[in-house]
């Protein structure tokens, strides 16, 4: 199964990247699941936790303040001002 | 003759001095151009993936927004003057306060009022002791720039942006700052940073995506360009101070590396003459005992 290629990117450094199989994330219409195959994406994100589904099940949770996600050919990647793994 | 000798001795003490308070400065700035530079490259894919959205929502909508269209008077100008909070940096405040001198007589040559936004003592100094006005200043944080600043930056340009012009705001802004090269060189750089030129950044062609794929926009294309740009400018501005930060440090390297050269230039130089001074003095001394011994002895 293809995966994700998440990055997780704050204003100062990257703050998390590796592969994933999805991400659930808090955009300002409402919480949205990321699987592999996914459209292309721009989204703004509403403040809160970003959930990351490694591939071995495994979960990862960032805080992302306000920023934007973007969806492009598996490529995931959460930019915020301010983020940070929990 | 004695007193001749001290004096040297005094200068050769007090650049001895001098030289061990800039070889430490020297030491300390070429430790923080090193994390100075670290933290412009940990900027990078912020700055990237933000561009890279912007020119995407850009092309692919055609959404006309505020920021990005051109006005069609433009009656007030904003520079951004990004400058150091020390000095001891060579030219490096100067030649920045240069550019925008520059750029203030190019603009009042299109007719244009330019207001001024500053950022580092240098700057601020510069302007009081002319007593110019200034819209608003920021200072104390040069030395390592934090995220926040750049935030408050990009707020008050963007709040004077939005403003009417008849209203004392601006039509344009432009940033005036020291670009990192490398320890060597450091390049004044000035830009246009409103209303925005999006361009689709030039590395893009060999890419691996040459195209942007048809985007999907949440909550709509609109929406997400109104929260892209302002946060497009202020990763522009932070870059700006983080960039600016790391050619400050090496500029002060740069000094500081030639002061201490000099140092060592004056040290030997006034060494020889001190060297010099005491042997014309023990050659006089013994003139003078040779001479009182033979004035002596004819005396008999």
């Amino acid at each position: 199964m293809a995966s994700l290629n998440v990055s997780v990117v704050s204003a100062d450094q990257q703050v998390w990247s590796g592969e994933a199989s999805m991400v659930v994330a808090r955009t300002v219409e409402g919480e949205i699941g990321i699987l592999p195959g996914h459209e292309p994406m721009l989204a703004i994100l509403a403040g809160g936790e970003v959930r990351v589904t490694l591939p071995g099940g495994e979960k990862i949770t960032a805080n992302a303040d306000d920023g934007f996600l973007s969806v492009q050919a598996n490529a995931v990647q959460v930019v915020a001002s301010r983020a940070e793994l929990v | 003759m004695g007193a001749q000798l001290r004096v040297y001795r005094q200068k050769i003490k007090s650049a001895q001095t001098t030289k061990k308070i800039t070889r430490a400065m020297e030491l300390i700035s070429a430790s923080r151009i090193q994390k100075a530079q670290a933290r412009v490259a940990a900027s990078e894919p912020y700055s990237s993936a933000i561009t890279r959205a912007v020119s995407a929502v850009a092309s692919y909508s055609n959404v006309a927004h505020v920021l990005t269209t051109e006005p069609e008077r433009i009656d007030r100008a904003a520079i951004v003057i990004f400058t150091s909070d020390r000095g001891l940096a060579g030219a490096f405040n100067s030649q920045v306060l240069r550019e925008a001198e520059e750029l203030t007589e190019l603009l009042k040559s299109q007719g244009k009022e330019v207001e001024y936004f500053l950022v580092g003592r240098k700057s601020v100094g510069y302007f009081k002791f002319r007593r110019r006005s200034f819209e608003r200043s920021w200072v104390g944080g040069t030395d390592s720039p934090d995220f926040d600043t750049a935030r408050e930056i990009g707020d008050a340009v963007l709040e004077a942006f939005l403003r009417d012009s008849s209203d004392g705001g601006v039509d344009e802004i432009h940033i005036v700052y020291n670009r990192f090269v490398s320890r060597i060189s450091q390049v004044p750089i000035v830009t246009r940073l409103l209303p925005l030129e999006v361009v689709e950044s030039e590395e893009e062609p060999d890419a691996k995506h040459e195209v942007f794929p048809l985007y999907e926009f949440e909550p709509d294309a609109e929406t997400v360009l109104d929260g892209l740009l302002p946060v497009y400018i202020e990763s522009r501005i932070y870059n700006a101070m983080l960039q600016s930060s790391a050619a400050k440090h090496a500029a002060t390297q740069k000094a500081m590396k030639s002061a201490s050269d000099n140092a060592d230039k004056l040290i030997t130089d006034y060494t020889r003459l001190a060297n010099n001074a005491r042997q014309s003095e023990i050659t006089q001394q013994i003139s003078e005992i040779v001479g009182g011994a033979d004035a002596l002895s004819s005396a008999k």
